[in-house]
């Protein structure tokens, strides 16, 4: 088991090393003077001679790329060229919104995924089935930019019924939080959905065949039972993996959720940012969405040799 | 198997020694309708994307001025845009973006991914070590974090979409032709092959190749499906195809500013990228079932 959770970190830092040469590389393949893109509209002498000694622009690229790699370590990821506010405090400041809205919408998706793919596969070849993998395949090709927007046309400006966009802070009030939050949780959720439905229902059937499975009906278990404790939660294994594979999807997809929904996230600062060519701040919210990516998977796979020891004697 | 379905040219095909590889799965395929409709739909809207300048009713970039947000008539079946323009041959013209998008990054993925994951998979140590880190590492990036990226260091338009959305769905495409690699690495008349002399590329091309085919071309075809959303995606937040060139992610952009006036600005455009990607899904998801030989 240790062993394998040392092995496992240790492929993580041959990737994140990987993953701050090729920011460093996207960085500098900027057409022009680094100095003068990263001095954006303040185009001072002064200014644009701090940058050059800042960043060592005058050093060798090795060195500047080293030097960077040292301000990183120390938690400096530089400061917005719009605000000049730090871009950690920065992403710290928009990161909860963000993450709010995943969780939410992993809630959607489980709620909506956990019961249908397990009867899709308890029922196989009914109608429960046939609509199950209807209803998953809807999920997959559906954009969910635009499911945002026809929601908004519907519950929004046709009924009335919920706020079409804006956020309201869960300190201001958790009812008015979530009534804004409602809508955008159920587009993010859709496609993740989709995605456990079809994984669970095949990881179900899996289950479904194995012996301790027709051992506990031998021994005279209702079905619902035996479909619950003793299938469901062994199918549940590879729909956690599943889970930490999809974040990287539940985050390009919350990029335009928060979008159509106008909520002050991530996605919205990252989107602003390009258009602002705030680069400072598009480059601090790449590194920190794949390292952030690449921690958690590594979580993700510990916690998988934890529930299944199977994995770590491998 | 009733031989009595089997459509006449699947069935000519498979008389001819040379195509019998296709034409087994051929009629599997035809004998699956969701993966027919799926190609039918697919055909069609290349026909759409092909035939636009002639099925248009007008000019796709033409604004006017006395039909600004026209709800659907006779002379608008779709209506009309914020400047005027009809939406129905915006929704035509559209068309040809997405399926650029879908089909050129797809093959900048294969054509960047397959020799890549060949070279990982046949030779392994030190080489397949780096290959796979630098993929692990482009996974780690979201891919639509990783295309901004992209597109604030190029610049946005249709062509950096593409090359975004290209990279970005490589690491699948190396990762599944190596796995597909070492599977048939280990096949005896590989090994045969080898005892006889065979080279490295001969092996490559005439046995791993082939063998590796089937599950590449069902890929292909699925993450053309996501390709599409991605590039509406990329031109719903104005960094793919710029205006007034139409795409229907564009629409969409201009359109969430209009749902109260002019919401059948928003509904077309959607339900075109709807039924494009839920096409190539259907026909790839057809398509895996029927190349794949253990339902025989």
């Amino acid at each position: 088991m240790l062993p394998f959770v040392g092995r496992r970190a240790l492929t993580a830092i041959p990737t994140l090393f990987i993953v701050t040469l090729m920011v460093f590389a996207i960085q500098r393949s900027l057409p022009g003077d680094p100095a003068l893109i990263l001095a954006g509209e303040q185009q001072d002498p002064e200014v644009i001679a701090f940058i050059r000694e800042r960043y060592r622009l005058d050093d060798p690229v090795p060195v500047q790329y080293l030097a960077w790699l040292g301000q990183l370590a120390r938690g400096d990821l530089g400061r917005s060229l719009r605000t000049n506010e730090r871009v950690l405090d920065l992403i710290g400041s928009k990161l909860p919104v963000t993450i709010e809205l995943a969780v939410l919408s992993m809630l959607v998706a489980l709620v909506i995924a956990l019961p249908i793919g397990v009867l899709a596969a308890v029922r196989r070849g009914t109608a429960v089935d046939y609509g199950g993998t209807v209803l998953a395949l809807t999920g997959l090709s559906v954009p969910n930019f635009w499911l945002g927007i026809m929601l908004i046309l519907l519950v929004s400006v046709r009924l009335g019924w919920l706020p079409a966009s804006g956020y309201v802070p869960l300190s201001e009030g958790v009812w008015e939080n979530l009534r804004r939050m409602i809508m955008p949780a159920f587009v993010l959720g859709t496609g993740l959905a989709a995605v456990l439905m079809r994984q669970l229902r095949s990881s179900m059937l899996g289950v479904l065949r194995q012996d301790y499975v027709r051992t506990a009906r031998a021994k005279g278990l209702r079905g619902a039972a035996v479909n619950v404790r003793h299938a469901a939660r062994n199918a549940l294994i590879p729909v956690v993996t599943i889970l930490g594979l999809q974040l990287g999807a539940l985050l390009s997809g919350a990029v335009l959720t928060e979008q159509v929904f106008t909520i002050p996230g991530f996605g919205k600062l990252v989107v602003d940012a390009v258009f602002n060519r705030d680069y400072a701040v598009v480059q601090g919210v790449v590194l920190v969405t794949a390292t952030g990516y690449i921690l958690i998977n590594l979580l993700v796979d510990v916690a998988y040799a934890v529930l299944d020891p199977r994995i770590g004697a491998r | 198997m009733s031989v009595g379905a089997i459509p006449a040219a699947a069935a000519g095909a498979s008389d001819a020694p040379a195509l019998r590889p296709v034409g087994r799965p051929l009629r599997r395929l035809l004998r699956r309708p969701p993966a027919v409709v799926g190609a039918l739909v697919v055909l069609a809207f290349v026909a759409v994307a092909a035939l636009a300048p002639w099925l248009a009713p007008y000019d796709p970039a033409k604004p006017d001025f006395l039909a600004v947000r026209q709800a659907p008539s006779a002379a608008y079946p779709l209506g009309t845009d914020e400047i005027g323009r009809d939406v129905l041959s915006r929704t035509l013209f559209g068309a040809r973006a997405s399926l650029i998008a879908g089909v050129i990054s797809v093959a900048i993925a294969v054509g960047v991914g397959v020799p890549l994951g060949l070279l990982s998979g046949y030779y392994r140590g030190a080489l397949d070590e780096l290959i796979m880190r630098v993929t692990d590492a482009v996974l780690s990036f979201p891919f639509l974090i990783l295309a901004i990226a992209l597109a604030a260091a190029l610049g946005p338009s249709l062509t950096n979409a593409m090359i975004a959305i290209g990279i970005a769905t490589t690491p699948t495409f190396v990762r599944l032709t190596r796995a597909q690699v070492l599977a048939v690495g280990a096949e005896d008349y590989v090994q045969a092959a080898r005892a006889l002399g065979a080279s490295d590329a001969r092996i490559i091309a005439r046995h791993v190749f082939p063998n590796s085919f089937a599950p590449l071309l069902v890929q292909a075809t699925l993450t053309i499906a996501q390709a599409v959303i991605a590039e509406s995606a990329l031109s719903f937040l104005g960094l793919g195809v710029q205006p007034p060139t139409p795409s229907w992610g564009g629409m969409l952009n201009t359109a969430k500013n209009f749902l109260v006036q002019a919401p059948w600005m928003a509904v077309f455009p959607g339900l075109s990228i709807f039924l494009t990607v839920l096409a190539f899904n259907l026909f790839g998801d057809g398509l895996r079932d029927a190349l794949d030989p253990r339902d025989e």
